[in-house]
């Protein structure tokens, strides 16, 4: 018998060491077609010999037990705030997979026929019309299945404008406080990246972009509110300063949940967009995917839009449009990530106009309210009414020797997800909070008892924090040691049991965490 | 304390060299090595490229960060340092010694006068420091 | 609005109490001008009741799988999904959470993954695998943004016979690049490539077939690799339907350089076209150059074991304009869908699953054959995809079948003009053998 030192569902082994011989999970009914040597209509090279070896033999059972255990292990935004800044994790509403797993739509083949297809293309072309009325924008395309690929996708459509307009240019202009989509984007787009300072606000330097603002600028990318949670209230002058030197501003909507019925982006002079569905439109990050990043455009750029559009012909009729000269082509399969997008048209019908205006208030009033009972405790880097997020840093704790991640990690033993770290790199040690509107007035006043309780233990007891988490059922991860000799993929043998010391000997002194 | 031998010459980017005749071996420094943390790769040319001074010539990986290597002379690679694929803590535990990177020819030694000494360098990290 | 908790009255509490009497005072910084003066015009907020019956009234304007029997493939599947992969991703535990930034909270996401990540690798016959992209034809074009970057070399060779929506993401993705695609013509007898117009230089980065491929025909992927690595090019194979890797020889174990694939054959619903799945496997020794998000093991100071993501300094929130690719997310809970559904199946469902789509496929495409009008276009092996061509014009056949409740096949020659009156017919497990013959009645009445 095995020992058991704790409950077996702390415990779970991988699949496939649970695997035993002859189990099986699966049912089929049985062939009811005459069968033939598989050989005639495979030539039997092509054959493998045996069934795909090392595939797990468990029954039904253990997958249901199995992968339960191990979703108890994560924690999720059902279970409590979740303040990931710029990811908008916010309430998924149950009733919006309800409609993306309706039968008609969930067994809807992509190739079927137009005619039998004007459930699903009505979906997609009052979504795509719901969007362009809440950005202010004319047109747009639903394909892209994240925010990066509408990146991707929106400095495509800015490249084949701008040569069609006989100015190809090679320049991207990129505020430092931007996320790493950007300009990673910007070079699988063939542009040469130019980085643009934040003023001491926090907000773009308006002297640097115009000294930047050349004949080689093609585009800004400007996330509004930025990731600083501040809105660039120049907006109007930065974009008339792109627009004069013959560039296109780029938004990245990461933030539009500040935004949503209060102001629209194709107002304030921005060309693409593109948005997240599953931030601002409430839909399930699943893990990190999947989901959707529509991009809008303006009247300009509607020509260059990938194919196929969606189009109602004079009958009523709803029909795919694949004769579009200027486009620039598809940027994936079919036509997007349709069940993302039902959940998200969904949940724009639900909430109405008025509704989606108070999502916007509500989440700015949550941030506010955080930035108010904690700017004693943490040092805000850039002070000033934020809107949905807002950014601390770990200055004032450093100096009892705790950085932002055992602030984070100690957050996890209170009951929270930590906030975002990685960026903006503007800000030593950052620590962005959004909280968004699905929180109520004691989640957030629980959240600043412990930021504030985490803040007297860095005085008081620094050891505590920097060894955090302490309720979790692991200790900090050698990320260092899984780097220097990675093991990817599960090998049988290979893998050492759980009692035994890591391959690498002592673990590293040096482990940090990572984060969006 | 990070340490700078004498016997190095250094670039403003932290790498260093030493120059035996007309090769030269190059690392980064101590202080480099101490800022970037536990090194889990090391990213290096072939044998027989050829590189420009202040070219880069490879990275270096910490887990949450990437450096450019930059070659603090003009030169052709002779001999990378094996080790470092299976050992790249090498670099944190003797950056001057068993953590070399790569040895080149020089193709113009009186490049090597627009480095810095070891008091130079040391002078320069404290500025650094400082800012 | 019942999914802001706050009530009206507390957030003008909170409001005061933060120092501001209305809330329009928080958007000051918002220019005047451009602030909305009223509602956007969007449809009035409706009651939950209302919301589902619009959409079940839209959903019943489709014709489903629910109604109609699907011999459509090409690059999206209907098979059966056990119940278990619905009840566990429908936990909120792996819906409704991020990237697992913080492996000591995230542990469930990133096990299952590091299980995904395995279980693509067995089938593949690859050393390594990411932990997904977005869907195959994604997928495929980071595929070849790797290829040149591994190689520093500008011509790809593209087969005819990959799909054309995927073809289409490809000159897409290297619209902004010097890469010069070259086609490959396939074999018009066999349906696969021709060998002889394989002909890669050393300027090629990669060679793109995909298998089965569009046609529904294998590939000889040994043959194709061995071309391929003559001149030092690499090998991508792409897989749309992977449930073939049941009952053929894994790509990996022939060559391959990299394999990409769709993974939504693996307990993925139809879903008019996505959320799908891009699997991404290779060797080992390309894993810095691969795209995406990868986990591996880690351990803690106890030395209990655990996951993490790794490897991450090819990404583009650590190395910016610099990174493999600019791909942040992927498509981690279809991941995880998949990894329920090959745990479900086992080795041996996985096989009888493959054998049944085979043998109905051979079956129904023997039986058309033998029909007056009707041949099987191409002579090489086919797994659960064929071209048939009819005498009868393939619109007219398309109509009788849809009169009894049958979408018949995809039409080639909008794709291939010279494939005229050719249907690609794909017949899955969930065509039970009465509609195959009610299939032939009706080509039979023509």
């Amino acid at each position: 018998m095995r020992e058991t030192p704790c409950h077996v569902s702390r415990d779970e082994a991988l699949i496939f060491e649970r695997s035993h011989p002859g189990r099986a999970a699966y049912s089929l009914p049985p062939l009811d077609v005459p069968t033939v040597p598989l050989e005639t209509w495979i030539e039997a090279r092509f054959l493998r010999p045996d069934p795909v070896a090392g595939l797990p033999e468990v029954s039904e059972v253990d997958v249901i037990r199995h992968f339960t255990r191990l979703s108890r292990w994560n924690y999720a935004v059902d279970v409590g705030m979740y303040p990931l800044g710029s990811c908008t994790m916010k309430y998924n509403p149950k009733m919006n997979d309800q409609a993306a797993r309706l039968e008609g739509f969930a067994l809807h083949h992509p190739l079927t026929p137009e005619e039998l297809s004007q459930g699903s293309l009505d979906v997609l072309k009052m979504l795509e019309e719901l969007l362009c009325e809440i950005t202010g924008m004319v047109a747009g395309c639903l394909q892209p299945a994240a925010g990066a690929h509408g990146e991707l996708t929106g400095l495509l459509l800015i490249r084949a404008c701008l040569e069609a307009r006989g100015d190809p240019r090679r320049k991207v202009l990129i505020p430092d406080s931007a996320h790493g989509t950007n300009p990673a984007s910007a070079a699988i787009c063939g542009y040469s990246v130019q980085t643009i300072p934040s003023n001491e606000r926090g907000l773009i330097d308006l002297d640097a972009l115009r000294r930047a603002a050349d004949r080689d600028l093609a585009a800004l990318m400007l996330t509004n509110p930025n990731t600083l949670g501040l809105f660039e209230e120049e907006i109007e002058e930065i974009t008339r300063i792109v627009h004069e030197a013959g560039g296109l501003v780029y938004m990245d909507g990461a933030n539009m949940n500040a935004l949503v019925g209060i102001a629209r982006p194709g107002d304030m002079g921005v060309d693409v967009i593109h948005l997240n569905v599953h931030k601002t439109f409430s839909t399930p990050h699943g893990g990190g995917g999947p989901g959707a990043g529509p991009v809008l455009v303006t009247a300009e750029l509607e020509p260059f839009l990938p194919v196929p559009r969606i189009v109602r012909r004079a009958d009523g009729r709803l029909a795919l449009d694949y004769d579009r000269p200027y486009s620039i082509g598809r940027v994936r399969a079919f036509y997007g990530n349709f069940g993302v997008l039902v959940r998200g048209l969904s949940y724009i019908l639900t909430m109405g106009p008025e509704g989606l205006r108070e999502v916007a208030e509500t989440a700015v009033l949550n941030a506010n309210y955080l930035a108010h009972h904690l700017k004693d405790t943490y040092e805000i880097a850039y002070p000033g009414p934020v809107m949905h997020e807002v950014v601390f840093s770990d200055k004032r704790q450093r100096a009892y020797g705790v950085r932002n991640v055992d602030i984070a990690k100690r957050l996890i033993d209170y009951g929270f997800h930590p906030p975002t770290m990685s960026f903006p790199l503007i800000v030593p040690g950052a620590l962005m909070v959004e909280p968004t509107e699905t929180e109520c007035r004691e989640e957030l006043d629980l959240f600043i008892a412990a930021m504030k309780a985490i803040d007297r233990e860095c005085r008081e007891n620094p050891e505590l924090v920097r060894t955090a988490p302490h309720r979790t059922r692991l200790g900090r991860l050698d990320e260092v040691a899984a780097a220097r000799h990675p093991v990817l993929r599960w090998r049988p043998q290979a893998s050492p049991s759980r009692a035994e010391a890591p391959p690498d000997g002592a673990p590293s002194e040096r482990i940090g965490s990572s984060e969006s | 304390m990070a340490t700078y031998p004498e016997d190095c010459l250094y670039t403003r980017e932290h790498e260093w060299i030493r120059v035996e005749d007309d090769t030269g071996v190059i690392g980064i420094t101590d202080y480099a090595q101490e800022a970037l943390g536990d090194i889990v790769y090391v990213e290096l040319p072939s044998v027989g490229d050829h590189f420009s001074q202040g070219e880069p010539f490879g990275n270096v990986e910490s887990v949450k960060a990437v450096s450019e290597l930059y070659m603090p002379v003009s030169g052709e690679i002779l001999e990378i340092n094996e080790d470092l694929a299976e050992s790249p803590q090498l670099v944190n535990e003797d950056p001057y010694g068993d953590g070399w990177m790569v040895k080149i020819a020089l193709s113009d030694p009186t490049e090597l006068e627009t480095l810095m000494s070891a008091s130079e360098y040391e002078a320069y990290v404290r500025e650094e420091k400082e800012k | 609005m019942r999914y802001i908790p706050n009530s009206p009255e507390e957030r003008a509490e909170m409001l005061r109490e933060i120092g501001y009497s209305t809330i329009e005072q928080l958007f000051r910084p918002i220019p005047e001008r451009f602030r909305l003066k009223g509602p956007l015009r969007l449809p009035p907020a409706r009651s939950e009741v209302e919301v589902l019956a619009f959409f079940r009234e839209l959903a019943a304007r489709n014709a489903a799988a629910t109604e109609y029997a699907l011999f459509l493939g090409a690059g999206a599947y209907h098979h059966f999904i056990p119940s278990v992969v619905d009840a566990l991703i429908s936990r909120a535990e792996f819906a409704t959470v991020y990237t697992p930034y913080q492996p000591e909270i995230a542990q469930g996401t990133l096990q299952a993954l590091f299980e995904y990540q395995t279980l693509i690798c067995q089938l593949t016959g690859m050393e390594v695998a990411n932990a997904s992209l977005y869907d195959g034809s994604t997928a495929l074009a980071e595929a070849v943004l790797m290829a040149e970057r591994v190689t520093r070399r500008r011509e790809i060779l593209l087969a005819r016979s990959v799909h054309p929506e995927y073809r289409q993401v490809i000159a897409t993705y290297t619209r902004a690049f010097d890469v010069t695609l070259r086609l490959l013509e396939y074999d018009p007898e066999t349906g696969g490539i021709d060998l002889r117009a394989v002909t890669p230089s050393a300027k090629t980065a990669a060679l793109i077939v995909q298998s089965p491929n569009f046609f529904g025909v294998i590939e000889d992927i040994a043959a194709l690799a061995e071309r391929a690595h003559e001149v030092g090019a690499l090998l991508i194979v792409a897989i749309t339907e992977p449930i073939s890797l049941g009952l053929l020889r894994p790509p990996g174990e022939l060559g391959a350089d990299i394999v990409v694939g769709e993974g939504q054959s693996f307990g993925l619903p139809l879903s008019f076209g996505g959320p799908y799945l891009g699997i991404f496997a290779t060797r080992e020794r390309f894993v810095r150059q691969m795209p995406g998000r990868i986990i591996g093991q880690a351990f803690d100071q106890q030395g209990r074991r655990g996951f993490v993501m790794t490897l991450a300094t090819r990404e583009q929130y650590i190395r910016r304009e610099k990174a493999t690719s600019n791909i942040c997310t992927s498509q981690e809970l279809c991941a995880i869908m998949a990894a329920i559904y090959l745990s479900t199946m086992g080795p041996r469902g996985l096989r009888e699953v493959a054998e049944q789509n085979a043998q109905k496929a051979a079956y129904l495409a023997r039986e058309i054959a033998r029909q007056s009008g009707f041949r099987l276009r191409f002579s090489g092996s086919h797994f659960n995809e064929f071209v048939i061509q009819s005498e009868w014009p393939v619109a007219l056949v398309l109509d009788r079948l849809r009169e009894r409740k049958i979408l018949g096949g995809l039409p080639l020659e909008p794709y291939y003009p010279e494939l005229r009156e050719c249907l690609l017919v794909c017949v899955t497990e969930m065509i039970p053998r009465s509609m195959m013959e009610t299939y032939l009645q009706v080509l039979d009445e023509l």
